[in-house]
């Protein structure tokens, strides 16, 4: 599964936000997914990077464009040491929030995707990935 | 400091967004747009989101602030122009604005702010 391109982009302040959506954009358009993942996924990214800045201080989003024989995927990875997730089941519902936010990025970004995929330990952190592929 | 203009047009408010809509630009456009209704006794607020191309859960809850601020205030806000894929990201997301009324084009969004009032 070869990776055609990646970034790397470390995650602040919500002013990193911005970049981590024009690179999602970007990536989505040149791999040439319709109008409505790219809005999907670029959507889905603003949340989950948020999320890092929000609830860990700070952390890392990798997006990556993958080539397989007969799908082209985008894969984005969303890391943070921050003080994790207690409880998932219960972060993973709809309108559930520790901070004061909708509670919709987990569980919103989730819908949003084709694959989803949440590891988190409290006091170490959370790693988030999610691919959408066509 | 970036601001979004607020023009007045009559007893409506109309604001532009054609920026991407940074946290703090959010929160100064909340600020701002509930002053002047206060000041300008506006009737209604009509936010034009045409040129959004995505609208994340925070613009999403700071639209809905503003609706239910100027609410308070005794004015009605719309949003115009969302674009389709928006649309849909935003009901897939979870994501209803509740409290806010939507038109296509700036015409029909005056007109149904020309109604309630």
């Amino acid at each position: 599964m070869p990776t055609l391109k990646e970034h790397l982009i470390t995650v602040s302040t919500s002013d990193d936000l911005a970049e981590v959506r024009q690179l999602s954009r970007s990536l989505a358009v040149e791999a040439g997914f319709s109008l409505l993942d790219q809005t999907k996924l670029v959507t889905a990214a603003s949340e989950l990077a948020r999320n890092i800045v929000v609830f860990a201080g700070g952390g890392q989003v990798r997006i990556e464009l993958i080539g397989e024989s007969n799908r082209t995927i985008i894969r984005e990875t969303f890391e943070d040491h921050g003080p994790g997730i207690v409880d998932l089941d219960l972060a993973m519902k709809d309108g559930y929030s520790t901070g004061d936010g909708l509670g919709l990025g987990l569980s919103g970004s989730k819908r949003l995707v084709n694959r989803f995929r949440i590891e988190s330990k409290p006091a170490e952190g959370t790693t988030v990935v999610i691919e959408i592929a066509k | 400091m970036e601001r979004i203009p607020i023009l007045k047009m009559g007893k409506f408010l109309l604001v532009t967004i054609q920026v991407e809509m940074r946290d703090q630009l959010a929160m100064t456009l909340q600020d701002d747009l509930t002053q002047r209704v206060v000041q300008t006794g506006a009737k209604g607020v009509l936010i034009d989101v045409s040129s959004l191309d995505i609208v994340d859960s925070y613009l999403g809850r700071t639209l809905r602030n503003i609706a239910a601020m100027t609410k308070l205030l005794g004015a009605s806000t719309v949003l115009v122009g969302i674009r389709p894929a928006v649309a849909i990201t935003l009901v897939e997301l979870g994501l209803s604005l509740e409290g806010i009324k939507t038109a296509m084009t700036v015409d029909k969004g005056m007109e149904m702010l020309r109604e309630s009032t």
